[in-house]
């Protein structure tokens, strides 16, 4: 009887819908935690949900093979995401075009620095190459974060979860750091958010302001771009 | 909402076709984005609709839908750190002083610029 009930279990249990569901449960648990701590930004229900996932892949030794089998179906949702952006960036064109000089430096000058400073600073504590162009796109947006850390070299996972880190970071600190500089306009605050802590910073800056939320999609999608573009370019004078 | 879907896996494709034939160095979807934001804009222009309209579209709520909920997008190649604890354990030092050092000089620097900017063309043309 336990034999044949176990036969029946064992072909289910790998199967792909467990940890599809899996994963959406834990999103939903790590939005109810974040709710529940007053939705600070330092409940951040992606890195959370990762946690939860990361907790059970490792207790019941699954292999992360195994794991993306089911978990690819959401994956595969990056890539209409990150073609999505397209509608905000087109909705808010006019506001780039009407600042188009201060957006378009502030936006060059902070991607370039995101760049060079992640390469340099793992360069010169002695981290590894691979490690050093995994951290170089970490301030895009993760899809398209990873999908760079792919061309270049990098190791997309760990550049995943620096994306994430660094735009939970980027939460934490924008405001207070922005404000000791004496820089109170909504369009520097959002346009600094969207660059240096993409989607996680966006989503903390949005409550306070429109115009700010405005300019953080644009920074998003644009340091996308800029980043997808130069990067590339970047690491062929540096192998 | 079917079309809108459409629309976004097609500019995917567009993308991913245009990267493999031209050898673009970037990414499939990236290139789809700015094809289909190039694509929103030109539409507006053609038919004299402000490139702002009011009303929304079915792209706009399916749009909405993905980057809305563009978190959960992120878990299952998040949870890959679980195959990397190896590396993260050797070279945690360099890991975490180049996530803190260089959010801190990214946003201080796009900050402080596009301030300076703004500030200098608003004293030019009162």
């Amino acid at each position: 009887m336990s034999h044949s009930l176990l036969a029946l279990w064992t072909p289910l249990a790998p199967a792909p819908l467990l940890w599809l569901a899996v994963t959406l449960a834990a999103f939903i648990l790590a939005r109810r935690l974040q709710r529940a701590a007053g939705g600070t930004p330092l409940v951040n229900p992606v890195l959370f949900a990762i946690a939860i996932v990361a907790a059970l892949l490792l207790t019941s030794g699954t292999p992360y093979k195994t794991y993306f089998a089911g978990a690819q179906f959401i994956n595969f949702l990056l890539g209409p995401a990150t073609v999505a952006l397209a509608v905000p960036l087109a909705r808010n064109l006019h506001h780039v075009l009407r600042t188009l000089r201060g957006t378009g430096l502030a936006l060059l000058a902070g991607s370039l620095t995101s760049i060079i400073s992640g390469i340099s600073i793992v360069w010169a504590l002695g981290g590894s190459h691979s490690m050093a162009l995994s951290m170089a796109p970490k301030a895009v947006t993760t899809p398209i974060a990873m999908a760079v850390s792919q061309e270049i070299g990098g190791i997309p996972t760990l550049t995943a979860a620096f994306a994430i880190i660094g735009g939970i970071m980027a939460a934490m600190m924008r405001q207070h750091m922005l404000r000791k500089l004496n820089i109170s306009d909504w369009r520097v605050h959002g346009l600094a958010a969207g660059v240096a802590g993409s989607g996680i910073a966006a989503a903390q800056v949005a409550p306070q302001s429109k115009l700010a939320a405005a300019f953080a999609a644009l920074g998003i999608a644009l340091n996308g771009v800029v980043t997808a573009l130069l990067l590339p370019l970047l690491t062929l004078f540096w192998s | 909402m079917i079309e809108a879907l459409l629309t976004l896996l097609g500019f995917e494709l567009l993308g991913e076709l245009l990267r493999s034939t031209l050898h673009l160095p970037v990414p499939g979807p990236v290139a789809g984005m700015l094809l289909l934001t190039a694509a929103l804009v030109l539409r507006h222009r053609a038919t004299g609709t402000p490139a702002n309209p009011p009303a929304e579209t079915a792209l706009d709520r399916v749009s909405g839908v993905l980057l809305d909920h563009m978190g959960l997008l992120f878990v299952p190649a998040g949870a890959g750190i679980i195959a990397e604890g190896a590396l993260l354990r050797q070279e945690w030092l360099p890991i975490i002083a180049a996530l803190i050092g260089s959010t801190v000089l990214s946003l201080a620097v796009t900050g402080l610029v596009m301030h300076h900017i703004i500030r200098t063309q608003a004293e030019a043309a009162p």
